[in-house]
């Protein structure tokens, strides 16, 4: 039986106290793309910490059906875009620069695709193997359709810029897995479109395993193959139709949603 | 003055490299505060009769990390953990230098800077600490700069963020025991911040940034020196106003459009 390439077992986390994520368990098949659905303050980003090791949590992560060292060695080949990347506004990197720092070190590499090997999953490359780290930034780029912009500054780029530069410096590595959280909050319609597309790119045709937060469901029907939905505890986790199909489950989402849209606008 | 030269060129260049790093991650005034622990340090030297230097390296290093342990597991807040480690470190130094000699010719050279009067003994010293740091710099620089950018995404990119954190302080510490002899304690945040800032100002890559940084306070440290020498001005005070010019001069040509546009013009002239 194929190992997933994401399994989350029971997992909770607290702050100071109060449980922002409890027992949530579900797994990621590989070339899923999760869409992960629930109002603001559900947990998402808390678990995606969790996950990258970036937060304690109780219960267990696998990766590859990995844990300990072996899942630290593999986190680094995990692609992350978080909501917002905090860097100092005058920061003089380009664009060029900052997906550079997506590159991984050979020894790393190695490594990880050694591990991915032996449980006998695959390593779905999206640059030819013989692209030197150059090539590899100049394709990604193009993939996210910032080439022209690969010497301009990062601070001087729009939101839906700089999440574009991200997930090229995500896709260098030829990531295992990619997680976003809330890519395209905050950015125009047209720039969410051009992101969409990347992302159905980069999951239909390099088989990129995909974890994604977001409250558009109309991208998540769309797009995604499998959906959860979590308010710090997991209601849902299963095939798109069946989500779609299920109107009480639309409806409490919606609510959920409609809260988050009243409390927004102020209606 | 070509020891005073050679040890001012190779000091300037490690305080604009690890100088941008400390800018970038917003502990400008960290290199003041370990400079003040420095002067704790110094005077510690003088009080116990060992070359001062050295217990100025040992004190500076370790308050250093220490300070970096302290604020991770205590969340001090930057600025509270320099005011701290800059009052104490003077304080130190001014109580234990009441108790010894007082205030002595050698104590002032390290409060202003004495480059003209380094002996070669001094000299090779700050050179070859110099060169390791500088060494060190290079060989660390893509994990530091994707650390200085972004600690979260080095930290899942494999970067072991506390060590190279630690690494990063020590070499800062070292940095502003060698730089003493050039500005002086009291100085060296200039010679850590204004070549960097005014760099940054420019609107380059990152490369690019350093080296600009490292050009003008090279040159700012070879004209403050030479200037100083023949018209017999402090050197320490000579290139820090020099490095105040640069900084001036490159605010007032990039208000008048002289380098990189601002995002908002961007915005009009490309679309997204």
């Amino acid at each position: 039986m194929p190992v997933n390439a994401l399994d989350v077992e029971n997992v909770s986390v607290s702050h100071n106290g109060v449980l922002a994520v409890n027992k949530i368990s579900f797994n990621v098949q590989e070339g899923d793309l999760l869409g992960i659905v629930g109002p603001n303050g559900a947990g998402k980003t808390t678990l995606f910490r969790a996950i990258l090791g970036l937060q304690n949590y109780q219960g267990k992560i696998k990766l590859f059906g990995y844990e300990g060292n072996q899942y630290t060695t593999l986190l680094s080949m995990i692609g992350y875009v978080p909501q917002k990347v905090n860097f100092e506004p005058n920061f003089p990197a380009t664009v060029y620069d900052v997906v550079a720092m997506g590159i991984l070190s050979k020894k790393k590499l190695v490594k990880g695709v050694a591990l991915i090997q032996s449980c006998g999953c695959c390593w779905n490359r999206i640059f030819a193997t013989s692209s030197k780290d150059s090539e590899k930034i100049e394709e990604a780029l193009k993939i996210v359709g910032l080439e022209s912009f690969k010497d301009r500054r990062i601070s001087e780029l729009s939101g839906g810029e700089q999440q574009r530069a991200f997930i090229a410096k995500s896709l260098v590595k030829e990531p295992l897995l990619m997680i976003l959280d809330e890519p395209v909050t905050g950015v125009d319609m047209d720039v969410q479109n051009k992101f969409y597309s990347v992302l159905r790119k980069i999951n239909k045709e390099n088989k990129i395993t995909i974890v994604w937060s977001s409250h558009d469901l109309t991208a998540i029907s769309d797009l995604a193959t499998r959906v959860a939905c979590m308010n710090r505890e997991l209601f849902f986790h299963g095939e798109k139709k069946e989500f779609f199909a299920n109107k009480d489950m639309l409806k409490t989402y919606s609510e959920s949603a409609m809260q988050m849209h009243m409390h927004k606008h102020d209606l | 003055m070509q020891r005073a030269l050679l040890t001012g060129i190779v000091v300037s260049i490690t305080c604009s490299m690890i100088g941008l790093f400390l800018v970038l991650k917003r502990y400008s005034l960290f290199g003041d505060a370990l400079s003040h622990v420095a002067f704790g340090g110094i005077a510690l030297g003088f009080f116990l009769n060992i070359y001062p230097i050295w217990t100025a390296f040992a004190v500076s290093v370790s308050t250093a990390l220490g300070i970096t342990k302290l604020r991770k597991s205590t969340k001090i807040s930057g600025d509270a953990a320099i005011a701290v480690l800059l009052s104490s470190g003077f304080a130190m130094g001014v109580l234990l230098i009441s108790a010894s000699h007082g205030f002595t010719i050698d104590l002032f050279s390290f409060l202003f800077g004495s480059i003209l009067l380094t002996n070669m003994q001094d000299a090779l010293l700050i050179v070859a600490v110099s060169c390791g740091v500088i060494a060190t710099l290079i060989a660390i620089r893509k994990p530091l700069i994707h650390f200085t950018f972004d600690e979260e995404q080095a930290k899942v990119h494999g970067i072991p963020v506390e060590k190279l954190n630690y690494l990063f302080v020590a070499l800062a510490a070292v940095t502003v025991i060698a730089t003493m002899r050039l500005v002086g304690i009291l100085l060296i945040s200039a010679l850590i911040v204004l070549p960097n800032i005014t760099s940054i100002m420019m609107g380059k890559g990152f490369k690019k940034t350093m080296l600009i940084s490292i050009s003008l306070s090279v040159s700012a440290v070879i004209a403050g020196i030479t200037i100083s020498y023949y018209f017999n001005l402090a050197p320490s005070g000579t290139i820090v106003m020099l490095m105040v010019a640069m900084f001036v001069g490159t605010l007032v040509a990039k208000h008048v459009g002289m380098f990189s546009k601002t995002i908002n013009e961007h915005n009009l002239s490309t679309t997204s």
